[in-house]
């Protein structure tokens, strides 16, 4: 498999990445090593066996439903680029 | 006094009969770096003011007969992706570069409750990812040993400080070697823990099934003393595991005798360089004298281990770092028109070029029409690598090798081809997928460049690891040296 310079434009738009042509090449490129390099697992059999998403067997962790205390808001907006009245301020979503 | 050479108990003697002050040990520490830092560049931030007071306030402690913390008045360097209270955590990134922890991560809590002093917050490669350190957006590290060369990474700041002798001890964070290998170039002591072990709350997410805080320091029980101090559950992360925590230094009796080591031989390969091959045979020759017994086996999916670790590191860090947006925290692009333009924008100009590459290749992996050939099939790779591991624990103790197939290379000589880059951890990355302990502890030299021993224990057997490391190191001499800077 091999990524094209066009499919590496629609990842970096998935992503939330703006590449300049430059970057776009060079990722193309550099990406297209790593996954020839990565290919090297498809042909290993693993028919039958479980992933492992967790390398220690882990069963969901619950606690009761109760109020605990919040980090206070002074602190939370202490290192927000923008703020207004105590809250986050960002560009209109809506135009 | 120099910080180079006592050792973490001979310090807690020292102030408890009042032959040295917190003061004087956090002074020397400030002036070492003062006087190396310029060269090293081991650290982004340094809190000398801060750090003075809190060994005043040590210092007042020791003299009223209070209670002393493990690791009382110790000055200590943590990894710049450790959240620090009212300090900058900036994982060595542009895009953080305006950032003030709000909280303490877990393992900075339990130091402070040890009385630990922070002096200030290591270099890395930026959130994490890299082997060199020159991934940092700020500013390389130098390997002490010989400047030219790198540290290892991505904890390259915290080894480098304690190789220099600038601090006693310090944190890093290892997803696929990035505590073990900065050790072994910097010819020090570097444990990652089992995965689980030690709270992952407020340590910057780069793959969450993977990363792990541990301990860089110069000797093994300073090691078993840190650990100590940062080991244990914690309800802030649903990961960690609620066992009982052992007394690590009990564990080292430097008695092996019937120990049971299994040599991997792909460990001892082609790859690996024949000074890197000769100084761990050496080092197996020492642990035979100790009364250890070893046998070459087979881990026959390592060679499968660096690419599935790439496919789900990365696809784990396109998924974390989609938190980085600009909005809540971090620098805001000043460019932006509209909502989905800022976090473009912000994330443009923010991130750093292998950071984009992993959030690209992740986010790739993890994209329609991918997902079973690379993340899937990733996943049930990891789990013939674990079961490779299990099979040789049944007959063995602890698995031996080397930490690193070469010693440190130069500044500059791999940059260019991340994928040269990525196989430097082709003996730190099995362990990591399967989740169990390990450490790097300094078993040679080549050059003048240390080279590190990896002892590889089972799931939570931490107390093994550090027992068959300590007695390597109390029959050697490696941990002795010291680099001239």
């Amino acid at each position: 498999m091999s990524i094209t310079a066009k499919e590496v434009e629609h990842v970096a738009k998935l992503a939330r990445l703006e590449l300049t042509e430059e970057e776009k090449a060079m990722y193309t490129e550099q990406l297209n090593a790593i996954l020839k390099y990565a290919e090297k697992i498809g042909s290993l059999d693993t028919d039958g066996v479980e992933p492992t998403y967790h390398a220690v067997e882990l069963a969901n962790v619950l606690r009761e439903d109760e109020v605990r205390p919040s980090l206070p808001i002074e602190s939370v907006l202490l290192n927000a680029p923008e703020e207004e009245d105590g809250q986050i301020k960002v560009p209109a979503v809506l135009e | 006094m120099s910080l180079l050479h006592p050792s973490i108990e001979e310090i807690r003697q020292k102030l408890n009969d009042r032959e040295l002050s917190v003061e004087e040990l956090v002074s020397a520490s400030l002036a070492r770096i003062e006087q190396v830092d310029g060269t090293v560049g081991a650290f982004l931030s340094v809190h000398a003011e801060e750090a003075r007071k809190h060994a005043q306030a040590l210092d007042r402690k020791l003299q009223e007969g209070g209670p002393q913390g493990l690791l009382f008045g110790l000055p200590a360097g943590v990894k710049d992706n450790l959240n620090t209270l009212g300090f900058k955590t900036t994982c060595a990134s542009q895009f953080l570069s305006n950032h003030t922890s709000i909280y303490d991560a877990t393992a900075v809590r339990k130091l402070k409750e040890q009385d630990y002093v922070l002096v200030g917050k290591t270099n890395m490669d930026e959130f994490a990812m890299g082997g060199s350190n020159e991934n940092s957006s700020f500013h390389p590290v130098r390997n002490p040993w010989n400047v030219d060369y790198v540290p290892g990474g991505s904890s390259g700041g915290s080894a480098a400080a304690v190789a220099a002798g600038e601090v006693s001890f310090a944190l890093g964070s290892d997803t696929g070697g990035s505590i073990r290998q900065p050790a072994s170039y910097c010819g020090i002591v570097g444990l990652k823990p089992t995965y689980g072990l030690v709270s992952r709350f407020g340590l910057v997410a780069f793959a969450s099934s993977l990363d792990q805080i541990g301990p860089l320091t110069r000797t093994v029980a300073d090691s078993a003393y840190v650990l100590q101090a940062i080991a244990g559950h914690d309800t802030q992360d649903s990961t960690s595991l609620n066992v009982e925590i052992p007394d690590y230094r009990k564990a080292l009796t430097g008695d092996i005798r019937g120990l049971r080591i299994a040599v991997p031989k792909e460990y001892m390969g082609e790859g690996v360089a024949p000074a890197v091959r000769d100084a761990v045979k050496n080092a197996l020759v020492e642990l035979e004298k100790l009364g250890a017994v070893w046998e070459e086996v087979s881990l026959p999916h390592t060679e499968y281990a660096v690419a599935a670790y790439y496919l789900l590191a990365s696809s784990e860090a396109s998924s974390n770092l989609a938190r980085f947006d600009g909005v809540r925290y971090g620098v805001r692009s000043d460019r932006a028109e509209g909502l989905i333009d800022l976090y473009r924008k912000s994330r443009s100009e923010g991130f750093g070029p292998e950071v984009k590459r992993r959030i690209m290749l992740g986010t790739y992996a993890l994209s329609s029409g991918y997902y079973d050939a690379y993340y899937l099939k990733a996943q049930k790779v990891r789990s013939l690598i674990k079961r490779d591991f299990d099979q040789v624990f049944e007959r063995f103790d602890v698995v031996v090798g080397p930490t690193a197939p070469t010693p440190a290379f130069k500044l500059g000589e791999q940059a260019s081809d991340p994928l040269t880059m990525y196989l430097n951890d082709i003996l730190t990355i099995p362990v990591s997928l399967a989740g169990i302990p390990a450490i790097s502890i300094p078993c040679g030299s080549d050059n003048g460049l240390p080279i590190g021993l990896q002892i590889i224990g089972k799931a939570l057997d931490e107390a093994t690891v550090l027992r068959t490391a300590h007695a390597f190191e109390q029959s050697t001499k490696y941990h002795l040296a010291r680099p001239e800077l």
